[in-house]
């Protein structure tokens, strides 16, 4: 299968405003085939929501493009602001980390005996220059990076409200705070794009709200392109700026969030896969009916906050 | 659906319900003290004879002593049943009545509070290392120097591995060999020339430099697997330099080992015979080593190697090098243990290959994980008493004997206390979250990213 | 080294091999069911070896025992090995491994405690058998069987290879056709999945040991009869390159471990003609360095269920 041949390459991949893509991505586990053929774009500066039944493939795709899962065939290229291409298939994770995909995970991953700003501060650092020998003699460079991690973790924190709860074991915090300080952590590596996994989910409709505050305040302010995984219909589709779907590890359609929504396929994906989850299906269909009329009230809805 | 299958069915689930007398935790404890009973009796026996298998077993099974063994198991037993509560309150307002006492309560609290009460507690304690030792007999000027100086060095650079890192180093003791052969070889005592002949302070870099290469040069292919099989190559590698050592006669002088290593010497002064010069000298390095590696602790390296301990996958996610970070563990803990080789190799002037067996590397990680593994206070007092202990019941208990005590107490340490004595905070948390089944406190997963 | 030579080094390599191939099951399938490193997994196999020893010391075989006689001796020597092996290992598990398990211990204290049980045991054998080898009492006359390429088969050799041959396919008929090697099948998979299917951990772990022991034991005794004496620290080298042999041939793969032992006998063995009697354990080493560097899968690949 040389699917960089077959795969249409049409000219809006190849514009100057893409910050990421993926052509071709083919990612296998044996015999059973995750990701077939994904080819998505996208645009700098955009809020792109990736969506799918369970086991449509979302995490896997993030995996293998944060350089967790090597997928077999196909190419990921990234374009820095710097300028140039870099590829990013079988790049090891924290070199992917080190050119600007920062990511979440879907069940939190804190360094839970650590307090809230040394795990902001960890992820900080690795863009910081002080080696060892010269912490160990305690030179001026060590410590003047030392304050420079400081001061860009309670920076963060602040940015994600949590400027109270510097010194708290990250462990111990509400699972909303987790939630925050997780996306801290990730900011503080100065990405280009961030990949949210799933982060709405266990939240309750207040943490909701909240956080599609953040997510739409990283992208306006820090100018941060944001990847989300994300089950929460109403949370997509207010957010996003363009909806990819898939299902059995395949785009199955892409396009505007009130696009997608009316896209035969998509819900066709949704209630052929539900078999065996009948009612996550029946919520997913409640939500898409239910957001369809409120679409056009949603930016309303979020002034009145 | 007959309701024959039915009624066969419920009694089926009434058999799975029914517990056995004997399958009562009750009774199972009880079964667990005999048994440990029995090996306590085992124990503490006559030594054995290679040429009367029995003897021993003969000697004590049965004996006065194991009467008296099992009595003791099963008292404990009952009060552990039927007298827990009262007990447990006892001994809890015991210890309350020490730790809530408010003169201990404002001296830990002046402790955790005020930098100079800390700072002020250091000096003391080093000033005392300076000056006791010297109303000291002689015989335990020897043992303060040649053992617990010494291994309390060592136990500092690997509480780095396993402590910081969570990587268990079965062949910490190999680089501490190969120092003590740097100092022989730089200073002209192996069979073999060196191209200069180095001053024993120049050969403390060197060592450490060529430590550290050989660090670099094991981990660096193993680190990247799966943490577990860093443990069976370094003891692979701590073989190899031993059985190097042992024959390769040409090049290590072999079995005979190597004589005559001269002492450290300074601006026409020579480290005599006194181990007075040596102790200064050692408190002196561990006083540096101790500094720089706080500071190591609380900077963006240990955050990094506690960030790798408890989560590689999120710590790789994050940007931290998570390969280059456990590198670098292991060659810090390789060179400081390659320096201690150099002191020792130079104090004591004379060493052979048996002086490197493999069980000194478990003596170093038992005196690592009894003081508590991450804390270096907790490191300096237990290795230090650990090492003492041996000396003290000299007489009492049979030296040969102390490695089966020494296995028993890392068996029992892990299982009831893994933070150690003096437990590192950091440690501590990550431990009790770990049994909560929140994250990890080693670094023993596969390295992320490696495969699929 | 002449070509007779050779294949006479070839044999005691098959025959060495084939001890460390049983040695090595036992750490495979623990770390199968655990991924644990049992380290005192060399104790269990030293043990054994005393076992069988001190049942044939408590029978004392004449110094010409008949046919039968000889048959009855090795019998008692193996199943005396594999029971007190079966039971260190049982013991071992309940004792120390269980407890860990309870507290979800993590992989480091896991080691750790391996490492100090395995400590514990060998100097504790040391403390109950005294430091010096005992030497096993002759069960048979150790004559040539047969000659195979000009090599002489003696019967210590062929009763080992036998033993060995018959053990592992004892075993891996057990892992695959019986129930209980099922469970040992999914627990190693998947731990958390497999006792949501009903699986009782505890009991798949406690067998897997029940297991690995009566293995271990039996090969320590073999072993002991092989090098004719037993010494409490015994284990270790045993031990390790068995441990190697099931990394070589992919942890957690039973046939992997067959094979990686067949291979590091042989390596072993004709380091000897080669190198000289003292680098021996060297070979073992380097192979494993090797192949974790070139191919850290194993041969023929691993079978522990994969962590996300």
């Amino acid at each position: 299968m040389a699917t960089d041949v077959t795969t249409p390459v049409d000219s809006s991949e190849r514009s100057a405003d893409t910050v990421l893509s993926t052509a071709g991505v083919t990612l296998r586990f044996g015999g059973l085939t995750v990701l077939d053929d994904v080819n998505v774009t996208m645009r700098r500066g955009e809020i792109l929501s990736v969506i799918g039944p369970n086991g449509a493939g979302k995490t896997s795709f993030f995996n293998s493009l944060t350089g967790v899962y090597t997928p077999q065939q196909g190419k990921i290229t990234f374009r820095p602001r710097s300028g140039g291409e870099k590829q990013l298939l079988g790049r090891k994770p924290h070199l992917v980390n080190r050119m600007g995909l920062a990511r979440t995970f879907q069940n939190i991953r804190l360094f839970g005996a650590l307090t809230a700003i040394e795990n902001v501060k960890i992820a900080a650092e690795t863009r910081l220059k002080s080696d060892p020998v010269s912490i160990m003699l305690g030179l001026p460079r060590a410590r003047k990076a030392e304050r420079a991690s400081d001061e860009k973790a309670l920076t963060l924190l602040r940015f994600v409200g949590l400027e109270s709860k510097l010194n708290e074991l990250a462990g111990s915090l509400s699972y909303g705070d987790q939630r925050s300080l997780e996306i801290a952590r990730a900011l503080a590596t100065d990405p280009e794009v961030l990949l949210l996994d799933e982060p709405a989910a266990g939240t309750n409709p207040t943490e909701k709200l909240e956080l599609e505050q953040l997510i739409r305040r990283i992208n306006a302010e820090l100018g941060v392109s944001v990847l989300l995984i994300e089950h929460d219909m109403r949370l997509v589709m207010s957010v996003a700026d363009r909806v990819v779907v898939l299902n059995f590890g395949k785009k199955i359609a892409e396009g505007t969030p009130s696009e997608i929504q009316r896209h035969p396929a998509v819900i066709e994906a949704y209630l052929g896969s539900g078999a065996d989850d009948a009612a996550a299906v029946e919520e997913m269909i409640a939500e898409l009916e239910a957001e369809h009329p409120a679409q056009d009230g949603a930016d309303g809805a979020e002034e009145d906050q | 659906m007959s309701t024959q299958t039915s009624s066969a069915r419920s009694e089926a689930a009434a058999r799975l319900r029914k517990v056995n007398w004997y399958q009562q935790p009750m009774v199972k404890r009880l079964f667990g003290m005999l048994v440990l009973a029995l090996v306590v009796n085992a124990m503490t026996g006559e030594q054995g004879s290679s040429s009367d298998l029995f003897l021993s077993l003969k000697d004590g099974f049965p004996s006065t002593r194991m009467w008296i063994i099992l009595a003791i198991a099963i008292a404990i037993w009952a009060t552990r049943e039927f007298a827990a509560e009262p007990v447990k309150s006892g001994s809890r307002s015991v210890r309350d009545l020490v730790t809530q006492a408010p003169a201990v309560v404002t001296v830990r609290e002046r402790l955790q509070r005020d930098k100079w009460t800390r700072w002020g507690v250091l000096a003391l304690v080093v000033v005392l290392a300076l000056v006791i030792p010297g109303q000291l007999t002689g015989y335990w000027q020897t043992v303060l120097v040649d053992q617990i100086a010494i291994f309390v060095l060592l136990a500092i650079g690997l509480n780095v591995v396993i402590g910081w890192a969570g990587l268990l180093d079965l062949g910490f003791f190999a680089f501490f060999a190969v120092g003590a052969y740097s100092a022989a070889y730089w200073t002209g005592s192996l069979p073999v020339e060196p191209p200069i002949e180095l001053n024993n302070f120049l050969v403390i870099p060197v060592a450490m430099v060529t430590c550290l290469i050989a660090g670099v040069l094991l981990g660096a292919p193993t680190l990247r697997l799966r943490g577990d099989y860093l443990a069976i190559v370094t003891l692979g590698f701590h073989e190899i330099v031993y059985i190097v050592a042992k024959n390769a006669d040409n090049f290590t002088g072999g079995p005979q080992g190597v004589p005559q290593i001269p002492p450290f010497k300074a601006f026409g002064y020579e480290f005599p015979v006194d181990p007075m010069p040596y102790w200064y000298l050692l408190v002196a390095l561990v006083v540096i080593i101790v500094f720089a590696f706080s500071r190591l602790e609380h900077s963006r390296v240990g955050r990094a190697w506690t960030a790798i301990r408890e989560d590689e996958v999120a710590a790789a996610a994050n940007g931290v090098d998570t390969i280059r970070f456990k590198l670098l563990a292991f060659a810090i803990g390789a060179s400081s243990s390659g320096v201690a080789g150099v002191v020792y190799a130079s104090k004591v002037g004379y060493f052979n290959p048996e002086n490197f067996a493999i069980l000194n590397s478990i003596l170093v990680l038992a005196y690592v994980l009894f003081g508590g593994m991450g804390s270096i206070p907790g490191v300096l007092v237990g290795t230090a008493f650990l090492v003492w202990l041996p000396e003290i019941l000299r007489d009492k208990v049979p030296p040969s004997d102390r490695y089966m005590y020494l296995g028993a107490l890392l068996v029992v340490m892990m299982i009831f206390r893994p933070q150690g004595l003096w437990p590192s905070k950091r440690r501590q948390r990550e431990l009790k979250q770990a049994e909560e089944g929140i994250g990890d406190a080693d670094a023993m997963s596969e390295p992320a990213g490696g495969r699929i | 080294m002449s070509l007779h030579e050779f294949w006479d080094f070839l044999v005691l390599g098959v025959v060495l091999g084939s001890i460390y191939a049983v040695i090595a099951i036992g750490y495979t399938l623990v770390y199968g069911v655990l991924q644990l490193i049992n380290f005192a997994h060399s104790e269990v196999f030293m043990l054994g070896a005393y076992g069988g020893v001190l049942a044939l010391t408590a029978v004392e075989p004449g110094s010409n025992p008949s046919a039968l006689g000889s048959v009855a001796y090795v019998a008692l020597g193996i199943g005396a090995g594999a029971a007190l092996g079966a039971l260190t290992a049982f013991g071992l598990e309940r004792a120390a491994y269980r407890p860990l398990r309870r507290h979800g211990a993590p992989r480091l204290i896991f080691l750790i405690t391996a490492i100090g049980a395995s400590f514990f045991l060998f100097n504790l054998a040391g403390k109950l058998f005294g430091r010096d080898p005992t030497s096993v009492p002759e069960m048979y006359d150790n004559n040539t069987v047969a000659t195979v390429f000009g090599a002489q088969l003696k019967t210590t050799q062929v009763l080992l290879l036998a033993s060995a041959v018959v053990m592992m396919v004892g075993l891996d008929l057990i892992v695959h056709r019986t129930k209980l090697g099922a469970g040992i099948r999914a627990v190693s998979q998947d731990a958390e999945v497999a006792s949501l299917m009903g699986v009782d951990i505890d009991k798949v772990v406690s067998r897997t040991f029940v297991i690995g022991g009566l293995l271990g034991g039996a090969a320590g005794f073999l072993y002991g009869n092989f090098v004719s004496q037993v010494k409490f620290d015994m284990g270790f080298i045993p031990g390790i390159t068995a441990f190697a042999a099931a990394v070589v041939g992919g942890i957690g793969n039973i046939r992997g471990a067959m094979l990686g032992g067949l291979m590091l006998g042989i390596v072993e063995t004709l380091t000897v003609p080669l190198f000289g009697d003292e680098w021996r354990n060297v070979g073992a080493f380097v192979v494993l360095i090797l192949v974790l560097m070139f191919r850290p899968t194993g041969i023929l690949g691993e079978r522990v269920g994969r962590t996300a």
